[in-house]
């Protein structure tokens, strides 16, 4: 199969070692074009675009696409000049490419030729146009007076058109990024974002980092998916240096995974019926993931499982007994969000909020590139745990939740189903856990190795691209959160609704800012 | 309907009785008197503002709120604009792209105000430090009367930080 692929895209690969299915091909920026052509043709979605600074290996800069094909993730990387990096924009082909090639300029200041979105992206006032902090001649401390940043947000005209600025400090307890809105009376013409204002330099860091060191920053990329980030930063490495982590490591990372998606599904649920007005789901729904919190504190030490998931393994074991605690407490909770289910479904009020509101049709999810459950209540059938059922999905067997209509009802339908399954997920794991040991050693790194870590989050599929350099320390660490993809697609779900039930459509799928702004 | 209210009625009252203050989570001497300390022990607005964090922070705030913590129930409450607010919450590190707006939203705070920088990135910056995107610490920005370190702190550590605030800090209250 990997073979057919790459021969259809006329590419010689190399395959990337590690757990999932990846190969590496180098292309010229003259081949870009037609080859994303192809892939797009084909269906294969992109799912990141970041550039990198070569000049302390004797080259000038890189671009580096991962495309994810039928037969696993295509790595491709351009070289490119030290003078005047540049290649052409692919965003009219990929139009998830747009903010990502603007990022790419603001950081290593690599061109994307004839995009007509020229806007900067990442940069605000912290450091001035014509310096790119991740370039490897910028030392991460250094630092600048603040500078001046306008952004032309696009301008809607005509009668009784208004705007309303939104953050980026906000109402309520979310992170912060900007929302320009254009209405007429209370309904949204057009919404424009502006992200990055948490922009904290962590692919910077990486670079100051050893493999080891960067585990714990990986799993502070997005808080709420610690989980994802540490498994795709753990399989990066683990690929990179030939460290083969235990079965029952990958079993237990499997469980810390469902948990979070569990967790996170039970908070959004209640925040969904506090913004139609029905506090009581708050109320209930966070009841029930506390009692989860607590008990994963217990066992884990840690609430949110942080630092759980090492490279070559996991922090801690879940021993028999424990192992019954958590699937009594989970048994309890399902049981209590099947009745809680039921009410939301019966709930006229609730019901008549979330059908039909922020609706993102599968047509434009697909040429989007929508990901995560909220691509697949959109009709986009993609499940990294079933697309590449690697060990230990391979024999948990993952059953995939869908939708069509691509509204709140059908993300929160989606949200429910999910956490169904994640829960069977967890019991079959738990019951299929290999004995023996939880952490193998991690191996040492010779330079220029490079690893891949691609990862189901609760959100969607999070990636780690990962390039070795001298002294087991890291060249460069790319660190993809899948809003970078979702962000513009909430921009096309409110369009036609009303402001108020922004924040309704906003929480249906509760992106991560922190993960895109890095 | 009939469902809904036997489930309220079967979940009962969680709610847990609050933690006490904790002066060692204190950064400078309480600057407010009695009697202001009097009334924002029985009615304090917070206003949460995000100066960068990784979302951690953000998540155990959000389980104050909920039912086994029960924020409210002491008369404090999240409010939407620093404007109505007593107290700022703050997470950090402060991003330099946050930091003009961690300044505006404190200067549009209405005195006398308290502020509390939590998680360990509030505290020291963390693992994030400071750097050409992070300005470190909260208290590198604006004044903090507080810190709650933890990543992320539990809510109950939270609650504990909030109540130190508008503790009287040694004084014996009336």
């Amino acid at each position: 199969m990997e073979e057919h692929r790459v021969t259809e895209l006329a590419l010689h690969t190399q395959p990337v070692a590690g757990a999932m299915p990846a190969f590496r091909a180098t292309v010229g920026a003259a081949e870009l074009r037609g080859l994303c052509e192809q892939t797009r043709a084909q269906k294969a979605r992109l799912v990141a675009l970041w550039g990198s600074d070569e000049t302390t290996r004797g080259g000038g800069y890189a671009l580096h696409l991962a495309l994810a094909l039928g037969s696993g993730l295509l790595w491709l990387t351009l070289p490119l000049a030290r003078e005047h990096p540049r290649y052409p924009s692919i965003a009219d082909i990929y139009p998830c490419a747009n903010r990502m090639q603007r990022a790419t300029y603001d950081l290593l200041g690599i061109h994307a030729q004839d995009s007509p979105d020229q806007r900067k992206w990442v940069r605000h006032r912290a450091w001035p146009g014509g310096v790119f902090p991740l370039r490897k001649a910028f030392p991460i401390g250094t630092s600048f007076p603040p500078s001046d940043d306008r952004y032309p947000f696009v301008k809607v005209e005509g009668e009784g058109v208004h705007e309303i600025p939104v953050g980026p400090v906000h109402a309520g307890t979310i992170e912060p990024g900007h929302f320009r809105f254009s209405i007429v009376g209370e309904k949204i013409l057009r919404l424009e974002e502006r992200l990055c204002y948490t922009h904290k330099g962590i692919e910077k860091l990486f670079e100051n980092m050893t493999l080891a060191e960067g585990a714990r920053l990986a799993g502070r990329v997005s808080g709420d998916s610690t989980v994802a980030y540490a498994w795709a930063y753990a399989m990066a490495v683990e690929g990179a240096t030939g460290t083969e982590p235990p079965s029952r490591a990958l079993g237990l990372r499997a469980i810390l995974l469902e948990l979070e998606r569990i967790a996170n599904h039970l908070g959004d649920l209640g925040y969904l019926g506090n913004d139609v007005a029905l506090s009581f789901g708050f109320f209930q729904f966070w009841r029930l993931k506390e009692d989860l919190l607590r008990l994963q504190g217990e066992l884990f030490g840690h609430r949110y499982l942080m630092d759980q998931v090492v490279p070559g393994g996991v922090a801690r074991d879940l021993p028999r007994d424990q192992a019954e605690r958590l699937l009594a407490r989970l048994e309890q909770i399902q049981s209590e969000v099947v009745a809680l289910k039921a009410i939301y479904d019966d709930h006229a009020g609730a019901q008549d909020r979330f059908v039909m509101t922020g609706q993102v049709l599968p047509e434009l999810a697909e040429k989007m590139g929508l990901v995560g459950f909220a691509g697949r209540a959109s009709g986009i059938k993609h499940d990294l745990r079933v697309d590449y059922p690697v060990l230990p999905y391979q024999q948990a067997g993952v059953r995939m939740a869908t939708h069509t209509r691509g509204d709140v009802a059908a993300r929160v339908s989606v949200r429910f189903d999910e956490m169904f399954e994640s829960m069977r997920l967890v019991r079959t794991l738990a019951s299929q856990l290999a004995p023996g040991a939880i952490r193998a050693p991690l191996a040492d790194c010779i330079p220029g190795k490079c690893g891949v870590g691609w990862v189901e989050g609760w959100r969607g599929e999070v990636l780690i691209a990962l390039e070795s350099a001298d002294a087991n320390r890291i060249h460069r660490a790319h660190a993809h959160d899948p809003s970078w993809q979702n962000w513009p697609l909430l921009e096309r779900a409110v369009l036609g609704n009303i402001v108020p039930d922004f924040p309704l459509i906003n929480k249906s799928f509760n992106l991560s800012y922190s993960g895109q702004d890095l | 309907m009939y469902r809904l209210l036997k489930q309220i009625a079967k979940t009962g009252i969680v709610s847990e009785p609050p933690p006490h203050p904790d002066e060692t989570l204190r950064q400078i001497d309480q600057q407010l008197g009695e009697v202001i300390l009097r009334h924002f022990g029985r009615a304090l607005a917070i206003r949460h503002v995000d100066a960068g964090s990784c979302n951690g922070c953000e998540l155990e705030i959000h389980s104050m709120n909920g039912p086994y913590y029960n924020l409210e129930r002491l008369g404090i409450k999240f409010v939407a604009s620093p404007r109505h607010a007593d107290l700022l919450l703050v997470t950090g590190p402060v991003s330099r792209n946050m930091e003009l707006a961690l300044k505006r939203t404190y200067a549009a705070t209405p005195d006398p105000k308290l502020v509390v920088a939590i998680g360990d990135c509030g505290c020291t910056g963390g693992i994030f430090g400071e750097s050409y995107a992070s300005s470190g610490r909260v208290s590198n920005v604006i004044p903090v009367d507080v810190a709650v370190p933890g990543c992320p702190p539990t809510p109950i550590a939270l609650m504990q930080g909030i109540l130190t605030a508008i503790s009287s800090g040694g004084r014996d209250r009336a």
